[in-house]
């Protein structure tokens, strides 16, 4: 995957280190991550900082059974595998579909969805745009991390094609459309709902429930 | 030539791929002896009691031992490997919840390695260490408390605009080592 160009920020990517992002967030890290070589190297090399912060941090004492008791246990079952890839979809997304195809909901002007995770905070979500389509003009009220998944997309800041994540905040007022071609599947996680400029798109907000 | 500490990472390099690939239970509680003190304390640094943690010890060793066959010492110091699994153990914990963790690199198994590779790895790694090295000790807690306490990078910054420069310009060119191995890891 040589050609990702947007990446996660250092910021978020420490922050996703340390587990401090929230739940939609993190998916589309680990996705990310999954298939973008200069991710996962930025965070092996933290780790690497951090693994030689522990060899020179404090020891304190141990119970002496310890190790007796934990070499009894070596043989217990193993863990269960990390997440494997589905098709398009990256291990830790095709784990949140449980392994199955997306069963895909209508969400207005041709646009597809199906939410993958949401609470009262947040949400992450599937989206099939046919190619050409445009996702209505929005803001936001507070970030929004999009990845493409298949196809590609291109707004006022850029194009993005698999693998590549846009990072929006509240600053930025987008019109994502799809190129043409292969409808464009993104990952998209926000942690507000997003607020749409036209009527139009407001009045379909709750069905989208975005 | 120095003799190295029985502790200095080449050693512990040899000792988890003697428990990768012989399945030694006599290296792995040479690992034990050095890590378990040091989890434990970095889990008590949050607030944990000490039976509590090392409860949470043995489960992190316990992962050590099963996940072995995914340690590459190519792109990881046994240090900052176990370190991985025991923050993200901690993690879990803290949030009541498994994290959403990415794939795993596949690995060839059995793994062909490349002491060239593994030499430059150690090398950039030792420069980190030396980087580390050179900060006061006032700096050097703050960033330890940065990856082995419970606080965000972002208020390390804010308390007290640390010289990160050196150490960020050391992993930057970890970084893109790292990028080259992974990228020659793939099919």
């Amino acid at each position: 995957m040589d050609q990702i160009a947007h990446h996660i920020p250092d910021t978020m990517l420490r922050a996703y280190a340390a587990g401090q992002l929230p739940r939609p967030f993190e998916l589309v890290i680990a996705a990310h991550v999954s298939l973008c070589d200069d991710c996962r190297a930025r965070l092996e090399a933290e780790d690497t900082l951090a693994g030689t912060l522990l060899e020179g941090a404090a020891t304190p004492a141990v119970s002496d059974d310890l190790l007796a008791r934990m070499l009894l246990r070596l043989d217990e079952a193993a863990p269960p595998a990390a997440p494997a890839r589905m098709g398009i979809y990256p291990g830790p997304v095709a784990e949140a579909l449980n392994h199955q195809p997306p069963r895909w909901r209508a969400a207005g002007g041709g646009v597809r969805q199906k939410i993958l995770f949401e609470d009262g905070k947040g949400s992450v979500r599937l989206l099939w745009i046919p190619g050409g389509m445009a996702v209505p003009d929005h803001g936001h009220n507070g970030l929004e991390l999009t990845m493409v998944l298949q196809g590609a997309f291109h707004d006022e800041t850029g194009q993005f094609r698999t693998g590549d994540v846009e990072v929006a905040d509240e600053s930025l007022e987008h019109t994502p459309i799809a190129d043409e071609g292969v409808p464009c599947i993104c990952l998209a996680a926000t942690d507000a709902r997003l607020r749409f400029r036209s009527l139009l798109p407001r009045l379909a907000q709750p069905f989208l429930r975005i | 030539m120095q003799q190295m500490p029985p502790e200095a990472p080449s050693t512990q390099t040899e000792w988890m791929l003697a428990v990768r690939d012989q399945r030694d239970r006599a290296a792995f509680g040479r690992l034990f002896a050095f890590y378990a003190p040091r989890i434990k304390g970095m889990l008590m640094r949050s607030g944990m009691s000490g039976a509590e943690a090392e409860d949470v010890v043995q489960d992190v060793m316990l992962s050590v031992w099963r996940k072995a066959a995914q340690f590459d010492p190519a792109r990881a110091q046994v240090s900052g490997w176990i370190y991985r699994i025991a923050r993200n153990r901690q993690i879990d914990l803290v949030r009541r919840a498994p994290r959403t963790l990415p794939e795993e690199v596949e690995i060839e198994t059995p793994p062909e390695e490349d002491p060239g590779q593994q030499l430059a790895f150690a090398e950039e790694a030792a420069k980190l260490r030396a980087a580390l090295d050179q900060l006061s000790p006032d700096q050097r807690e703050v960033i330890a408390r940065a990856y082995l306490g419970d606080l965000t990078h972002g208020e390390i910054r804010a308390e007290t605009g640390l010289p990160l420069g050196t150490i960020k310009s050391r992993i930057r060119l970890g970084l893109e080592r790292l990028r080259h191995e992974l990228k020659d890891l793939r099919p």
